[in-house]
């Protein structure tokens, strides 16, 4: 059988390449130093979903994500490694949501989408590390959901077979879809890009991005409908805009703190043997060490 | 009415440690605040299982005992949690942020428009004042964790929804017995009155689950390595060490991310909270998600060749020196002074 499957996917600032000026004077982030990737897990989620694709011809990937224009750089992203098409979802309303905002967004919008099999993302994104997006979004569409996934192992007669991470082990379960699923960190890691497909789709762009990007190439829009990405507001998803953004999560941060910690009085010595030795001596005779 | 609530795990027919912190932590909170401490445990074959968590002082206990309850799947849980919060309204909602944990309390959050917050390093009450709504809020739920980015530490509140929902690692919370002899109340719910039929469509066809060998958290001493221990060979080094120290070896999430060593062994917010008695940080700069996770070692030994790392400042010793350099050093003059 022929899948359609949706993969969510979130444009994250790094974290995991933290450099010195990550920080700024003041205590605040400088996001622009840390680079915006595609999250890690997301990745794994949509190797998952490619690797269906390639067992079950006639299956179509299409990513969805949520965020400012500049990330419909995962959709491009995941055009040049196999999918098919993707839809940003991006407003000003969307801005400052917590996860229940956030998955009602995306439940909106898939629910637009309507026609699906299996909704597949990261367990969780390197920003937050919350892991709640994904069972957030399948109690909102009313689905199951297996979260942790390793590996889908089959899909047959409406039932999908996944092989899932716990704590202290393995388990294999298998249940019907349509399902949302959530990939680990310990999945197969995503395919390169593909030349072929770079060329492809290098000039895939939204609306906003045609508008800055000048007439120069505004007939290929016209003859290549691929190239056309989706671009929905929280009106073209018919959302509730209590329900979205700041508006719509119930978390609110209420302060936030630099965290100077206590300074203990500290003993610096240099990687000197004979500092070292003596050290080492100390410890032995307090019993710190034995 | 209105309780704090502890969702507790259980595995083999034991309750889980992580479930036994929040009950402790559960009981000082339901003491603050005045109210009653309620836990869940949703399984099978549960007869017996009150005395491991009476202890903690719980005032009542719902037992959800069914077959389709073991092992644990979204959806009957879910209906549990969400139908039992339906009639009991509570105030406060604790899980463990485990794989089940993070499976069920989203879900449980989103049925129910509720805010949860993740991987909490500190719970608190107190009030709140909303200056734009101009609405002042008395003994709230302080979710207090790290935030991305550094050396910054959110408190978060959910001033309108009900209940105030948080997960919280295995560690953070320190377990204590309240009172060998309490005597709460059993409540013996009838499963079939919670969770539908339809429910029970996910299928457990395979299971392993086996204790892990690594136990840092109960180790007395830690030799953790960092990013800049620089690679998996010289990770060697730190477990030498360790060996001869009768330590564990623990990890920063930045050295685990580069594939260093196995996730088991990450300390941190998002790992193991650990407390023993000598931690001996190499290279390791000292990111406040890793700090939450060791602040409380009784001594702590940082060998890192930046005089201005972070994890300095909370060191009693610093080694200015690289892991290359220090550790084989510390090695050697252990074996020549020891016995």
């Amino acid at each position: 059988m022929s899948l359609k499957i949706v993969v969510l996917a979130k444009q994250v600032p790094d974290t995991r390449n933290v450099g010195k000026d990550a920080m700024k004077a003041d205590g605040t982030i400088n996001r622009a130093a840390l680079p915006a990737i595609f999250n890690p897990e997301d990745l794994n989620a949509l190797e998952q979903a490619l690797r269906l694709k390639d067992a079950h011809p006639g299956s179509t990937v299409t990513i969805l994500t949520m965020g400012p224009s500049r990330a419909a750089d995962i959709i491009r992203e995941g055009l040049f490694r196999g999918a098919d098409g993707g839809y940003l979802l991006t407003d000003r309303a969307f801005a400052g949501a917590d996860t229940l905002a956030t998955s009602y967004a995306l439940a909106t919008a898939i629910k637009k989408i309507k026609d699906f099999d299996l909704i597949i993302g990261g367990r969780q994104a390197i920003d937050g590390d919350t892991a709640q997006v994904g069972p957030q979004v399948a109690e909102k569409l009313g689905l199951t959901q297996v979260t942790y996934a390793e590996e889908i192992l089959k899909v047959e007669d409406g039932k999908i077979t996944v092989k899932r991470r716990i704590d202290g082990g393995v388990e294999v379960v298998e249940a019907p879809m349509p399902i949302v699923i959530t990939v680990n960190g310990s999945a197969a890691t995503c395919r390169p890009r593909n030349a072929k497909l770079l060329q492809k789709y290098k000039r895939a762009l939204t609306p906003t991005e045609r508008v800055s990007a000048g007439s120069d190439y505004a007939s290929l829009y016209e003859t290549k409908e691929y190239l056309n990405l989706t671009e929905w507001s929280v009106a073209d998803v018919n959302g509730d805009l209590s329900q979205c953004g700041l508006a719509g999560s119930p978390t609110k941060v209420k302060t936030v703190e630099n965290i100077v910690f206590q300074a203990k009085e500290s003993k610096t010595i240099t990687a000197d043997d004979a500092q070292i030795e003596a050290l080492v001596v100390e410890l032995l005779a307090n019993h710190t060490i034995g | 009415m209105n309780n704090v609530f502890v969702y507790c795990e259980i595995e083999d027919g034991i309750i889980s440690e992580v479930s036994l912190e929040l009950l402790t932590k559960g009981r000082s909170l339901a003491t603050r605040l005045g109210c009653k401490l309620e836990a869940i445990v949703a399984g099978y074959k549960l007869d017996g299982v009150e005395s491991q968590v009476m202890p903690y002082g719980v005032d009542i206990l719902h037992l959800f005992d069914g077959e389709g309850l073991y092992p644990y799947t979204s959806l009957p849980h879910t209906s549990v949690v969400v139908n039992l919060f339906k009639e009991e309204k509570p105030q406060i909602c604790l899980m463990g942020a485990t794989v089940i944990g993070r499976d069920l309390g989203p879900r449980v959050s989103s049925a129910l428009t509720s805010g949860l917050t993740a991987d909490c390093t500190a719970l608190e009450i107190g009030p709140h004042e909303d200056k734009k709504e101009g609405k002042t809020y008395t003994d709230l739920l302080y979710q207090i964790r790290p935030a991305f980015g550094g050396n910054i530490v959110a408190t978060i509140v959910n001033p309108e929804h009900r209940p105030q929902m948080a997960t919280v690692r295995e560690g953070v919370m320190k377990k204590e017995i309240y009172d060998q002899n309490y005597k709460g109340e059993i409540v013996r719910h009838d499963v079939s009155k919670y969770v539908d039929e339809s429910d029970y469509v996910v299928k457990v066809i395979e299971r392993h689950v086996e204790k892990s060998k690594i136990n840092i958290k109960g180790a007395p001493i830690i030799v953790a390595g960092g990013y800049g221990v620089g690679s998996k060979e010289n990770f060697q080094l730190l477990h030498e060490l360790a060996d001869l120290l009768k330590a564990e070896v623990g990890a920063s999430r930045a050295a685990v991310d580069a594939g260093f060593c196995e996730h088991e062994r990450q300390i941190g917010q998002t790992g193991v909270t650990v407390r023993p008695k000598l931690y001996i940080a190499c290279g390791i700069s000292g990111q406040i998600q890793h700090i939450a996770g060791m602040q409380d070692s009784s001594m702590i030994i940082s060998i890192n060749n930046d005089p201005a790392a972070p994890i300095n400042a909370i060191a009693d010793y610093v080694i200015n020196g690289t892991v290359e350099e220090v550790v084989p050093k510390l090695i050697k003059y252990y074996k020549q002074n020891s016995k």
